[in-house]
């Protein structure tokens, strides 16, 4: 079976670019030429090349011992904390401001939940010398400060989104609107794999890094390329994807995606998606989104900002609907629980957004003689209000 | 097809006024009464807004007012029910506009279906893309009598302009700068050149300017070079405020047109 986009821009019956004419232009050029750029020889060798010697990578994959002696299984950790800027969004951020560069912007936009795709933007930006304006909700500025305060050092603009439930559903929103009203010398970054036709597959490629990655150094490792399945935690899904790429046709490796339950699947303050949503359009692609009977779209809930979100990346939706991959979901307390649990075991603080996948461990069968990578897509340090007023340090 | 829309647009050549209003704003049970106001100060065609929870192509004006809409309790289903009997007093064209999430909700067949009941004339669905309309949408829409109106910009490359002149069967809503809804409240020299641009192609379809028309100036800018205008966030914006409705609509169509 195939798993990636097909020539129209459908996972299956999921993604499409249900876009307003004011976007035609802009989407229709990137669709147009993204492909060419991002498979050009000068292109492969400037990203590769920033990769490596800006972003930091390869990035560690560590065998975590005290956490896998306590689950009694080999558990690895691929180590996006590492890369410079705190995520794994660096790596979305650099491809695609050189395929900006590329189609002569030069003005640059994004949206931001956690604040982790802002900062890799505002990162960008300040190395290529572009102007940079990021979409925030108002609730994630105010809970995630250190974040906006690294943004607007870098010189980015940090535009507060004021609609709906103030946080990345909105921010989206917002982005959008100042791409119709900037038609011409604007580039949106978008920060996962969501949003119209390109898009999705565009930073699914450049996530892709991480899969590649993980391949070889397991293989050097432990003489295997194939885990026995890879987990990542799911909001619009690019860690995912990016975790997932390279094993979507390695059909004997699970796949397993974890979604921000929030307070419980069962409450009206959830954010996992695949769980309690259904099919529908937000923001220009066709996936499956949390929405009324009426279709309205619901207001999610999660304590991690990243993950809190009503939809989800096509791509996602379409491994959900074949059974490619399996979508578990973690609670707010299960995932301050599990960033505990890494922190005292293995000395690493991990971003609320990455415990998400760590909190599964305790939902899984794990066998000892299996191999389970866990993508961790960021560290904590953005987070340290919300653990420290949780567990009173 | 042919419908309340092309018999308009065969009667009446220039001087088309068209206005939107969003669905259950400022009141939930406002929207006949709008409606009948709206005939009454000589208001050629409506559109009736749904309301959605992400307009991403408006700006805060019909933002606020869809989010006061679904918050008053505005639904598909409500509007479908208000509107049941509108045309036993109604008979200017009726287009419903909003957002696709909710129709492919209500179940796109089902929706045309009740809209030909109702006696509505034409969707206008932004986010609703041409290459999907013809693949998934047409049918069903001409089964039931239903005009799609396409949207055009000042980017719009002639190319697709004469695809979308094609595909169109009532008019074309003619989107004065590539913008969110109310974000410009004057049309520039520019945007003229735009319109005489279009003008020249000698497209099949008639044209509705739209997006920054909100005073009697841009409306008869609009005019010169189009069958009329359409106004949108001017209108909402005008109903704010506690007067009784039919003295806010009057006036605030009376600011635009002279009746004659």
């Amino acid at each position: 079976m195939n798993y990636q986009v097909n020539e129209k821009g459908y996972y299956g019956e999921f993604g499409g670019a249900y876009i307003p004419e004011m976007m035609v232009p802009n989407i229709e050029e990137l669709r147009r030429t993204y492909l060419e750029i991002i498979q050009s020889y000068d292109f492969r060798q400037e990203f590769i090349g920033l990769l490596k010697n800006y972003v930091g990578r390869p990035s560690p994959l560590y065998l975590a011992k005290r956490l896998s002696e306590k689950y009694q299984s080999n558990i690895f950790l691929k180590r996006e904390d590492l890369n410079h800027t705190g995520s794994h969004k660096i790596n979305n951020t650099i491809g695609q401001i050189l395929v900006a560069k590329k189609l002569g912007k030069t003005r640059i936009i994004a949206e931001t939940g956690a604040g982790q795709h802002g900062l890799a933007t505002a990162t960008v930006c300040a190395l290529m010398g572009l102007e940079c304006i990021v979409y925030m909700g108002e609730v994630d500025v105010e809970r995630q400060v250190p974040n906006v305060k690294k943004m607007r050092m870098l010189g980015a603009k940090v535009i507060p989104a004021l609609s709906g439930s103030k946080t990345l559903k909105d921010a989206t929103n917002e982005a959008m609107r100042d791409w119709i009203n900037n038609p011409v010398d604007t580039h949106y970054i978008i920060g996962s794999v969501v949003g119209p036709h390109p898009y999705p597959d565009m930073v699914a490629r450049f996530q892709s890094v991480i899969s590649e990655e993980i391949r070889w150094q397991l293989d050097e490792q432990t003489g295997r390329e194939n885990p026995t399945r890879v987990i990542a935690c799911v909001g619009g899904g690019s860690n995912a994807a990016g975790a997932f790429y390279h094993f979507l046709d390695q059909e004997n490796v699970e796949l397993i995606g974890v979604e921000a339950a929030g307070k419980g699947v069962d409450t009206n303050e959830s954010a996992a998606t695949l769980t309690l949503g259904t099919p529908g359009v937000l923001h220009s692609s066709r996936s499956i989104l949390m929405q009324t009977d009426d279709g309205q779209v619901t207001e999610p809930y999660s304590i991690s900002a990243g993950l809190d979100y009503p939809g989800i990346g096509p791509m996602h939706a379409n491994l959900f609907t074949t059974h490619r991959a399996k979508y578990l979901w973690a609670t707010d307390a299960e995932v301050l629980d599990a960033a505990l649990e890494l922190t005292q075991l293995e000395g690493i603080i991990p971003a609320l957004e990455s415990a998400h996948a760590l909190a599964v461990l305790k939902k899984i069968q794990l066998k000892p003689d299996e191999v389970t990578v866990i993508n961790l897509s960021g560290r904590g340090d953005k987070d340290m209000e919300t653990y420290l007023k949780y567990f009173g340090y | 097809m042919n419908n309340r829309i092309n018999k308009l647009f065969q009667e009446k050549k220039e001087q088309i006024l068209s206005v939107y209003f969003t669905a259950g704003y400022p009141n939930l049970e406002d929207t006949v009464p709008m409606i009948q106001e709206l005939v009454k100060n000589g208001v050629d065609l409506i559109e009736i807004g749904m309301p959605f929870s992400d307009p991403v192509a408006d700006g805060p004006v019909i933002q606020h007012s869809s989010l006061i809409a679904l918050q008053n309790g505005m639904s598909i289903r409500k509007l479908f029910d208000q509107l049941k009997d509108i045309r036993q007093t109604v008979d200017i064209p009726l287009i419903l506009m909003g957002y696709i999430n909710p129709v492919l909700q209500y179940g796109v067949a089902a929706f045309c279906q009740k809209c030909k009941e109702i006696g509505i004339d034409g969707l206008i669905i932004p986010d609703l893309p041409m290459d999907v309309f013809e693949e998934e949408f047409k049918k069903v829409f001409e089964a039931n009598g239903l005009h799609n109106i396409f949207l055009i910009t000042p980017q719009t490359s002639e190319e697709r302009l004469r695809k979308i002149d094609a595909v169109s069967t009532g008019f074309i809503y003619m989107v004065s700068s590539n913008s969110t809804t109310g974000a410009k409240t004057s049309v520039s020299e520019l945007q003229n050149e735009y319109f005489e641009r279009v003008n020249s192609f000698g497209l099949k379809n008639p044209r509705l300017i739209g997006f920054g028309i909100s005073n009697a100036e841009t409306f008869a800018n609009a005019c010169q070079y189009s069958s009329g205008a359409i106004i949108g966030s001017a209108f909402v914006k005008a109903l704010e405020g506690s007067d009784p409705l039919h003295q806010k609509v009057s006036g605030f169509i009376n600011s635009i047109v002279t009746v004659s």
